[in-house]
């Protein structure tokens, strides 16, 4: 498979992404500058994490204007994978490909630490791997995560399974003290209609190998390179 | 441009004397310009020059060494091809005038040394000094630099992964602010920072030049009194996003073979990034200002050539790739010019629109400043501090009740507020997260590790200045044989109070002995570092915190170690031996607001044997925990080791034994070279015979398990549970300390 990680000035997490699909799980991986105005040819597309143009202004609100994004776009309403973990998240909220908006941790830090997550749909393309109701421990890494969306938009994703990710207690209860940010409704991550676009705040690239002590992440990212197989 | 007059000399911090050797290495009157260069050049930040007669001293070769002292940072060998690059500087006084900027250009400041380099950075620590939280500005210091270092580590994407805090009301006015950044690099691709090759280009690249920072090198020259608030106009202020660009663009310039040599503008910008460059390489830099990129409009030479902007560069290409380095720097957006030629007459001449301004030898600018051996003696009131009468401290009665003050006194107490507050995993290395002895971060397409601490106990130190330096050295070195790496290099931060002080001087010319003693015996190389002097204000001098940073190796990523108790039934057992060593421990602080006596004992050769004793056991396979006792003592130890694992709490229970000793000196002394190991019990033996083998003392003085730390002490007499406390008491008590401190409960 050849997977697409977009660079954007002040990503960070790019090199991650790009270690984890190529080495750990041996797929191709294509950098793709934000400047490019094509993603074809790309099996799915990765928005990593960072401060993309320094998070100024609002995170995400400059680099949806970058050419890329409308190409982006274009793949997404085709039905291409795209996953966005956290500063990939907050460009795909502010890029209308999904709803919503991220607002400050209610603690107003950066939080970086271990959350656990419970995997509220395991039949999106990225979740294959999981089963409903899994609970998956992974890092988050962030000061803007606290997921807002007005009452309608929330109901509406609660009807139709789009959320994906709520974060809980390590023993699978979504409680207020599981809550990091202050996320509406504990979610941690939400899919679009169709389910082909993911956002999450949590990192699965950090926890994908022994070695670094948690690879429960890596269930998520193996579970996009599954399906991308079955497609073919 | 204004005469130069007496005023004007000082303002500039140059003595008579030192003006009066300006004029005869130029064989004329200084104008304005040169005057501001000169300054800023022979500043005590920038040209070391009471500092360097001692630094001398220091053990900087080593069979691992790349590149020693004298270049933006250091390098050590760590096989595969590849060697580790790395440094440790402060920050300490833009920090303390305004401390989000000044911490996050600290952090700045020492990841372009690291990239200059070559290398990409993949690790930051930080060692702080604060005064007590009880006080609202020191709460305020703390929240600003923490967000600082938070705000430009974590926009940067270089892992935060570790470091040390300390609070003390000594650093109440004058708060430490020591960065460490790590990188990795090519062995055979190291950059320097040389100007050489005549003709070729000198190119500016970056941030615009504004009037940030204009003498910052000067004011972190100087003391501190009452009005230092009007000095905030000297902080530079950071843009982390500009220094991620210029971070990517450095190493795509790099890897495009375009340039030969390049340096940051640090400390005096454009000024010290020219002369130094010209000067290590033997030639002359011939720039105009006219041709630098700028903020504001009006920008005279003498403030282009001393603004101290953030987030700018400097290098020399190769003549004919002016046009490939341009395109480099536009894609990644930043400004880029040349600005001038390197030449051959060893001369920094700077031009404004064609028209000559300052003309310097390059030379006697960077490397030929003032040196001072400057007088130093003991303190009268050393004595005072040495002589401590235990008879006159009761005996601890309440252990229990010790042992939780001690756990929640913030220089003990969990450093989690800050630690979470930076991104310690980006760049997926982190194999050891920060709160244990060393962070350990794994380099990738190898099997191996590198394993970081800072280490520096301040009291120690003010007690007595050369064995404070040693110790500082031995808890460096034993917190990373704790993590299973091997010692290769070290990084010091040498913070002082006025060098012009004689006490001040011996403490630093003592510090310095105790340092190069410490690691000729460890055969420890020292390949970088810096001096902070005049840390003062009002004439109240910081207690001497000369910093190690240390860096040790790991050959495999998968056998590395960690402070926490992992399985019910283990054996605990302690390796060294235990003195009456109260003095200056932080029991005495605590307990009975004393910080005096004697630092304790330290002898190399029982230091040196333990290393190799924990280093075996850890790469034998044969242990399951190592933590140094540090800090609070044995007890402080055990409790750290029930409560730190991440997620995770497990109980012991101890039995001692306290011979001729107090009791308070058994569980809180902080005698050195101790070690408090888990195993499991079919390894009892083999650990004991490994220590047996290197004549390092070995007890089994407990087992892991319940939900309690429990700790009997016998003697002649009687035994007596002296400590019995719940985990999750005391786990409270230390997680949630300096959240309570700082009222963010």
């Amino acid at each position: 498979m050849n997977i697409g990680v977009v660079v954007f000035p002040g990503s960070n997490c790019d090199h991650d992404c790009q270690y984890v699909f190529r080495d750990v799980l041996g797929q191709d991986v294509t950098m793709v500058w934000h400047k490019e105005k094509s993603v074809s040819g790309l099996d799915a597309i990765i928005l990593p994490g960072g401060f993309s143009y320094g998070d100024y202004l609002r995170t995400g609100a400059i680099a949806r204007f970058s050419p890329v994004m409308e190409a982006v776009k274009e793949y997404a309403e085709e039905g291409g994978l795209v996953l966005g973990i956290c500063n990939g998240f907050q460009i795909l909220l502010e890029a209308g490909l999904l709803p919503g908006a991220m607002l400050r941790n209610d603690s107003l830090h950066f939080i970086c630490r271990d959350v656990h997550v419970k995997v509220e749909n395991a039949a999106t393309p990225f979740t294959g791997a999981c089963e409903s109701g899994q609970v998956l421990k992974i890092p988050i890494a962030h000061a803007d995560g606290h997921y807002y969306a007005d009452p309608v938009t929330a109901a509406s994703l609660k009807a139709n399974a789009q959320v994906v990710f709520r974060y809980c207690t390590p023993d699978g209860c979504v409680t207020m003290e599981a809550n990091p940010n202050g996320s509406l409704d504990n979610i941690a991550g939400i899919c679009n209609a169709a389910g082909n676009v993911l956002g999450m705040m949590p990192h699965p690239e950090r926890c994908a190998e022994s070695v670094l002590g948690n690879d429960d992440g890596r269930m998520i990212l193996a579970s996009v390179v599954e399906r991308l197989k079955k497609r073919r | 441009m204004p005469p130069i007059t007496d005023d004007l000399i000082a303002q500039h911090n140059l003595t008579r004397d030192e003006y009066q050797r300006i004029v005869t290495i130029l064989g004329r009157e200084p104008n304005l310009t040169e005057l501001g260069m000169f300054s800023v050049m022979w500043s005590e930040h920038c040209s070391y020059k009471s500092s360097r007669v001692h630094l001398k001293k220091l053990p900087t070769s080593g069979p691992r060494v790349v590149q020693g002292p004298g270049e933006n940072a250091g390098a050590v060998d760590i096989g595969d091809g590849l060697c580790a690059v790395f440094k440790m500087e402060s920050h300490n006084h833009p920090s303390f005038i305004e401390p989000y900027q000044g911490a996050a250009t600290g952090v700045g400041g020492i990841l372009r040394d690291i990239f200059t380099m070559g290398a990409r950075p993949i690790a930051l620590l930080d060692s702080l000094r604060f005064g007590e939280l009880t006080v609202p500005q020191n709460r305020r210091l703390m929240k600003g630099v923490v967000a600082g270092i938070a705000g430009y580590g974590n926009c940067m994407g270089v892992p935060t992964v570790g470091g040390e805090t300390v609070f003390n009301e000594i650093y109440s006015l004058n708060p430490l602010v020591n960065v460490l950044c790590l990188g990795i690099a090519e062995k055979d691709k190291i950059f320097r920072g040389a100007a050489a090759g005549i003709g070729n280009p000198v190119i500016y690249f970056g941030s615009k030049t504004g009037r940030d920072g204009i003498h910052g090198a000067t004011m972190a020259s100087d003391s501190f009194d009452d009005e230092s608030e009007r000095k905030r106009p000297t902080v530079q202020v950071g843009d982390p996003f500009q220094e991620k660009l210029l971070l990517e663009a450095c190493l795509e310039l790099m890897a495009a073979d375009l340039l030969v040599g390049i340096q940051d503008m640090g400390a005096a910008g454009l000024t010290s990034s020219s002369c130094e460059m010209a000067s290590r390489a033997g030639t002359g830099i011939e720039l105009d200002v006219a041709l630098v990129p700028r903020r504001e409009p009006g920008m005279t030479p003498y403030e282009v050539m001393l603004s101290e902007s953030q987030e700018r560069m400097l290098m020399v290409a190769k003549a004919g790739k002016e046009d490939e380095c341009v395109a480099i720097c536009r894609k990644w957006d930043l400004d880029v010019a040349v600005v001038g030629r390197v030449t051959g007459d060893g001369v920094l001449r700077v031009k404004d629109q064609g028209t000559i301004v300052a003309e310097i030898p390059a030379k006697a600018l960077a490397d030929e400043g003032p040196r001072y051996d400057r007088p130093y003696s003991p303190p009268a009131y050393q004595d005072l501090l040495t002589n401590l009468n235990y008879d006159v401290i009761p005996d601890v009665k309440d252990a229990n009740a010790a042992l939780l003050s001690l756990m929640e006194s913030p220089t003990i107490a969990s450093k989690r507020w800050i630690y979470e507050q930076y991104d310690h995993m980006v760049r997926t290395n982190t194999v050891v997260r920060p709160g244990s002895d060393a962070a350990v971060v794994r380099i990738k397409g190898t099997h191996k590790a590198v394993a970081m601490t800072i280490d520096c106990n301040g009291r120690y130190c003010l007690l007595n200045p050369y064995e404070g330096a040693r110790l500082a050295v031995a808890e460096a070195a034993r917190n990373l044989v704790c993590s299973g790496a091997e010692p290769i290099g070290l990084t010091d931060c040498l913070n002082f109070g006025n060098p012009e002080r004689p006490d001040i001087m011996w403490q630093f010319v003592m510090a310095v002995e105790g340092l190069a003693d410490a690691c000729e015996f460890l055969k420890i190389p020292i390949v970088s570092g810096n001096v902070s002097f005049y840390n003062e204000t009002n004439g109240l001098s910081i207690y001497p915190t000369p910093m190690v940073g240390m860096v040790g190796l790991i050959d495999r990523a998968d056998r590395t170690m960690t402070q926490w108790f992992k399985e019910e039934g283990d054996d605990i057992i302690l390796l060294g031996a235990t003195r009456e060593d109260l003095g200056g421990s932080e029991y005495l602080k605590i307990m009975h607001s004393r910080e005096q006596g004697s630092p304790p004992f330290l002898n190399m050769e029982a230091e040196k044997a333990l290393h190799d004793c924990v280093l075996a056991l850890v790469r034998g396979g044969l242990v399951q925990s190592a933590h140094d006792c540090s800090d609070g003592g044995l007890a402080v130890a055990l409790a750290e080791s029930c409560l730190s694992a991440p997620g995770r709490r497990l109980g012991a229970a101890v039995q001692l034994t306290r011979g001729r000793l107090r009791k308070d000196a058994v569980l809180f002394g902080e005698s050195q070279s101790r070690v408090v190991l888990s195993a499991k019990p079919a390894h009892r033996e083999a650990v004991l015979e490994q220590a047996r083998s290197l004549a390092v003392p070995a007890a089994v003085i407990g087992t892991v398990g319940g939900d309690r730390l429990v700790v009997s002490l016998s003697d002649e007499r009687s035994t007596a549970n002296v400590i019995d406390v719940s985990l999750p008491t005391l786990h409270d008590r230390w997680a949630r300390s300096l959240e309570r401190a700082l009222n963010e409960t």
